[in-house]
């Protein structure tokens, strides 16, 4: 299976699904009008994957901002992460956001609070 | 050009740092962020207010992008429907704000009202929950959006929503909205 690498846009996150060593990751902000019509091709992808994924995946989450309609896709590709992890695979979220940001914190909890999944909230290491 | 310095001087006594009226496109909301994340980060704005400002900010204008009702063309002879909008960024003492204001069928006004008036009585733990049910509710509204901006808007903003419908014919109103983000960065 290929992996799936999208370089990031001032309104769209960067996305590394690599299939090699089970690392994906999210990173930037997420804000485009359309925002099913960016994340379609990640749930495709999610889908072939879970067909035969790693025994350990990490998902790493590192967003700045994201809209509305992006947080319903997030879900989204957080609930067939979900699907992956029970089904007995393991399956890491890391959830990172700025110290001073109690949003995203708080997004992050959103979250875990709706889903089955082991999702660590973690501040952001100043670079 | 002698209406120059008045909009000048009630622009400036009005703490407007940015105002538009016009057709509402993909493109220009993009511009808009922009330029208006630009400006914050340029005046040295506390990290955290200009990310809550940039937030509702997006929420605001993708809002009267996909949910403004364009008025049909006025003039026979250029069949274009209308699709402007408002939309106006200002800088007070305590708060940004935000104003959009855009046409609505006179139809979809009770059902925005109750929203709004919701989402006004409730508290920020109220808001969370709605939020967390809007979100797990199935599918999107018809525009491809999750309906979860005004509650998202309510709770960065914190403090309520201004809203006002202003009639305009029989079939269309004016909708206002006016959200504010604090400048002080509460611990």
């Amino acid at each position: 299976m290929e992996s799936l690498r999208i370089e990031s846009t001032h309104k769209t996150p960067r996305v590394i699904l690599d299939p090699e060593n089970g690392i994906f990751e999210f990173s930037g902000r997420s804000i485009p009008e359309d925002s099913v019509g960016f994340y379609t091709p990640i749930f495709e992808w999610l889908d072939m994957y879970a067909k035969q994924p790693l025994p350990q995946t990490h998902v790493r989450f590192d967003l700045e901002y994201f809209n509305t309609s992006s947080s319903k896709n997030i879900l989204e590709v957080l609930k067939r992460l979900e699907a992956i992890h029970l089904a007995g695979h393991e399956v890491r979220v890391t959830w990172f956001y700025d110290e001073d940001d109690e949003d995203m914190e708080e997004t992050g909890q959103d979250y875990q609070a709706l889903l089955n999944l082991p999702i660590e909230l973690s501040v952001k290491v100043q670079s | 050009m002698s209406m120059t310095y008045s909009y000048y001087k009630n622009m400036q006594l009005n703490n407007i740092i940015f105002v538009y009226q016009g057709e509402v496109t993909a493109d220009l909301v993009s511009s808009i962020l922009q330029m208006v994340e630009n400006k914050l980060e340029g005046e040295g704005e506390d990290r955290k207010v200009k990310k809550r400002v940039f937030n509702v900010m997006v929420e605001c204008l993708q809002n009267v992008y996909h949910h403004l009702d364009a008025l049909p063309p006025t003039d026979p002879s250029n069949p274009v429907r209308d699709k402007t909008a408002l939309l106006m960024i200002g800088r007070e003492e305590k708060d940004y704000y935000i104003i959009t204001g855009n046409h609505i069928l006179n139809d979809r006004l009770p059902d925005l009202k109750m929203r709004l008036d919701r989402i006004n009585k409730a508290s920020k733990e109220e808001l969370k929950q709605l939020y967390q049910e809007v979100l797990t509710g199935t599918g999107f509204s018809e525009k491809g959006t999750a309906g979860l901006g005004m509650i998202d808007i309510a709770r960065k903003s914190g403090q309520r929503l201004g809203y006002d419908f202003h009639p305009v014919n029989e079939r269309y109103s004016f909708f206002s909205l006016e959200a504010r983000v604090s400048r002080i960065a509460e611990k």
